[in-house]
């Protein structure tokens, strides 16, 4: 053995880590037994079955605070990803919207989004949420002077309430037609790109694409009764009652979410736009493409390369960011998880959950996110 | 805590050459035509944008500055412009107590002193001359002279850091949150793209489960498991413990930054050093080190950025930050409560002045060293 050869160097100093590492480990673990035990907490998960005796103001799956534990995380998780899905789409909407202003030959238009995105993206979110939930709970009029737009979207302290279509079979038929005509389009899709590469002529894609999304949800819609009632917001008592209600807390952190997201994404947006070639698009203009050809075929393509690892960090940013919600009581996975950790003093097995469930989205992401990277890459020559 | 995408060391060369070859410029009204009436969309673009900004901007301008209560006034004339003008005096009565939260009355001309010192320091290091030897010297110097001023002793009354608050804490938090995550980082870095098996994975362990959590997780397990980890009877303070998160939880995202600026030093670097026959450490510390920190400096003054805003964060811990000084400050008073928009807008414009300089500042960066290249 050799102690002045790299190798043998390397692998003394990988044990010694180790080594230093499980000791660490050891220590605390031990300390933290011995600590538990001196307060009388029981090491497991066996809390979860427990009554969990706390009320959670929004129950998207029913919940009852004589409910476990384990049902009243599950809620905070549902409510994490419902929040977290909603800021996703409107912070996308909205980046897409500026990033692409931000790079309009207008000035004006430019100004603006540029003005946009300074101010949203360097104030911290939480001030940005202490503002909006304080705008919707302070600002807004008490529910009987609540402001009503057209009696469909009505808005008081109380929360914001939308007009909703009545429940009725029909909605659920037609939602079952749109995940059908959804599968169909990625099958014609398909269809399609293998004809081209056969043939070299492509069949129309997004024309049939969109009549498919379209038309068959209505079709299906029509034939089960084409149901048409909406249920309005009403004031009943001392709240509205009917359509759907959106909590003051939720709003605002949907609100702050995405607009804060979004101004990150029209970065993530403007930088990708800007990354192709000049040259391209003047070759695609040589080529006879029409705007709309060249944008599709030639920018987009390339940008999207560009665009999507960034984009999917803002992503799972706003959900990592969507915990926020404890501050201004939503009641988010951390919000219950904090209560379970007080009340049961289970502290280091509620952690836990909430870690693990962040890592498995986080790492679910960017699973997903390498299997697109691996298609969308150059095939170089 | 945003992840800065990676840095991309060389200029584009198809801007730099469209740039050289844009047409001279034309006068004036041309200009201003090109810019805001190109073509016939443009001009009604334009022209609904300013009738949108006429309709908003006056109210809004009232309400901000014409209309507003400023200087030290009575609530009562607040009360009388409610509605129409902002009330810019909460900022007035409550300043020292947003600045410096619970920190002793009489004293608080000392973290008032440490506030100066403490923007002193980046300010300074920011500036490429002060890039010399000395400079980790003024730091220490710096640091000690502003602990001096926060804890006392030496003269002094002594403070407990339990009594800290305000705008020190979170300029405290950021700073050596920053500073004291670097080693760690640079380590982390160099272990995830080490031959080692043992080093990478526990690089990588550390890097990805502290990326895959947010901060919030991360300051709960200081405030809540930091006791059940440690000693029975063996306590630090809180502010020290939501440090000691914030190190942890920014050397992973450090990490990642420094790894990409050792990805953009070419392999040729390695080649060469090694061909010299220099050991790893000189290797690194002589050759490859001082071209990827390079690249990465821009990248680390955008997480300076979040970290800045991130700190306020340490709010759900209850530790008296800049951001929860200004929130505590206008609801436990009855009578100022209904101004808390004002109070936090007040705040925000603090944070965006600090966020907005260094975003410039990380651009001015970029644009020289891509001159220097």
């Amino acid at each position: 053995m050799n102690l002045r050869s790299e190798r043998v160097r390397g692998w003394i100093w990988q044990v010694a880590l180790l080594a230093a590492v499980a000791g660490l480990l050891a220590w605390l673990v031990g300390n933290t037994l011995e600590n538990l035990a001196a307060r009388g907490i029981q090491v497991g998960f066996g809390f979860l079955d427990q009554e969990a005796g706390f009320a959670i103001s929004q129950t998207p799956v029913p919940y009852a605070p004589g409910d476990s534990y384990a049902r009243a995380l599950v809620i905070g998780l549902a409510n994490t990803l419902i929040v977290s899905a909603i800021g996703i789409v409107a912070a996308t909407l909205l980046g897409v919207v500026v990033g692409v202003a931000r790079l309009a030959g207008n000035r004006l238009l430019a100004g603006l989004a540029t003005a946009y995105v300074e101010a949203v993206r360097n104030v911290p979110l939480l001030l940005q949420l202490f503002v909006w939930y304080g705008i919707l709970t302070e600002w807004l009029p008490p529910v009987r002077q609540a402001i009503s737009l057209g009696g469909v979207v009505v808005m008081s302290q109380r929360g914001l309430r939308f007009a909703w279509p009545q429940a009725h079979a029909g909605w659920a038929v037609a939602g079952i037609a749109l995940l059908v005509a959804i599968v169909l389009a990625f099958a014609w899709r398909y269809r399609a790109e293998r004809r081209r590469d056969a043939t070299g002529s492509a069949p129309p894609v997004l024309p049939v694409i969109a009549a498919l999304l379209v038309a068959l949800p209505l079709a299906a819609w029509w034939l089960a009764g084409a149901p048409m009632a909406i249920e309005y917001p009403v004031l009943r008592g001392f709240d509205h009652r009917g359509g759907i209600a959106m909590s003051p807390e939720f709003a605002a952190l949907a609100i702050g979410l995405s607009t804060y997201t979004a101004g990150f994404i029209a970065e993530v947006v403007r930088a990708g736009l800007l990354s192709v070639d000049r040259g391209q698009v003047d070759a695609a203009k040589a080529l006879g493409l029409s705007p709309g050809q060249r944008l599709r075929l030639v920018v987009m393509p390339q940008a999207l390369r560009v665009i999507v690892p960034p984009l999917t960090n803002q992503y799972l940013n706003l959900t990592k960011n969507s915990s926020l919600a404890v501050a201004i009581g939503y009641p988010d996975l951390v919000s219950v998880a904090n209560t379970t950790m007080n009340q049961t003093g289970q502290a280091i097995e509620a952690m836990a959950i909430v870690m693990a469930v962040y890592l498995t989205i986080s790492l679910a992401i960017a699973a997903a996110m390498n299997l697109f990277e691996a298609r969308t890459r150059l095939v170089e020559r | 805590m945003t992840t800065p995408a990676p840095a991309s060391p060389l200029p584009r060369p198809d801007r730099v050459s469209s740039r050289s070859s844009r047409p001279p410029r034309a006068g004036l009204p041309a200009r201003i035509r090109q810019a805001f009436f190109a073509s016939r969309r443009d001009t009604v673009l334009t022209l609904a944008l300013l009738a949108l900004i006429a309709t908003v901007a006056p109210g809004l301008l009232d309400w901000l500055v014409l209309d507003a209560v400023w200087g030290p006034q009575p609530v009562a004339a607040c009360e009388a412009a409610r509605g129409q003008g902002a009330c810019w005096a909460v900022v007035w009565e409550k300043f020292r107590v947003m600045m410096f939260a619970t920190y002793p009355f009489e004293e608080q001309w000392r973290p008032g002193l440490a506030i100066a010192v403490l923007i002193a320091l980046p300010v300074l290091s920011a500036w490429p001359r002060m890039w010399n030897p000395a400079l980790p010297g003024v730091w220490v110097i710096g640091s000690l002279l502003a602990f001096w001023l926060m804890g006392g002793g030496f003269g002094l009354a002594k403070v407990p850091a339990s009594q800290w608050g305000g705008l020190p804490v979170t300029l405290m938090l950021t700073i050596y949150g920053i500073g004291l995550a670097f080693p760690l980082a640079l380590l982390l870095a160099l272990g995830r793209r080490s031959g080692l098996p043992v080093l990478r994975a526990l690089s990588i362990t550390w890097i990805e489960v502290v990326r895959g959590v947010p901060l919030i997780t991360v300051l709960f397990m200081a405030s809540v498991m930091f006791a059940l980890f440690m000693p029975a009877g063996f306590t630090i303070d809180q502010l020290l413990r939501a440090q000691v998160a914030i190190i942890v939880f920014v050397a992973a995202y450090l990490a990642e930054v420094i790894r990409g600026g050792l990805q953009a030093v070419p392999k040729g670097q390695y080649e060469a050093a090694r061909a010299l026959g220099l050991p790893y450490w000189r290797m690194m510390g002589l050759v490859i080190l001082p071209q990827a920190l390079r690249v990465a400096i821009p990248p680390i003054v955008n997480s300076f950025i979040a970290l800045f805003k991130d700190t306020s964060l340490v709010v759900v811990i209850a530790i008296f930050d800049f951001a929860y000084a200004v929130k505590k400050s206008v609801e436990t008073d009855v009578v100022w409560k209904k101004y808390f928009l004002e109070a936090l807008l007040f705040s925000m414009l603090v944070y965006w002045i600090g966020c907005y300089a260094m975003s410039r500042y990380s651009r001015w960066l970029e644009q020289r060293s891509a001159q220097v290249r």
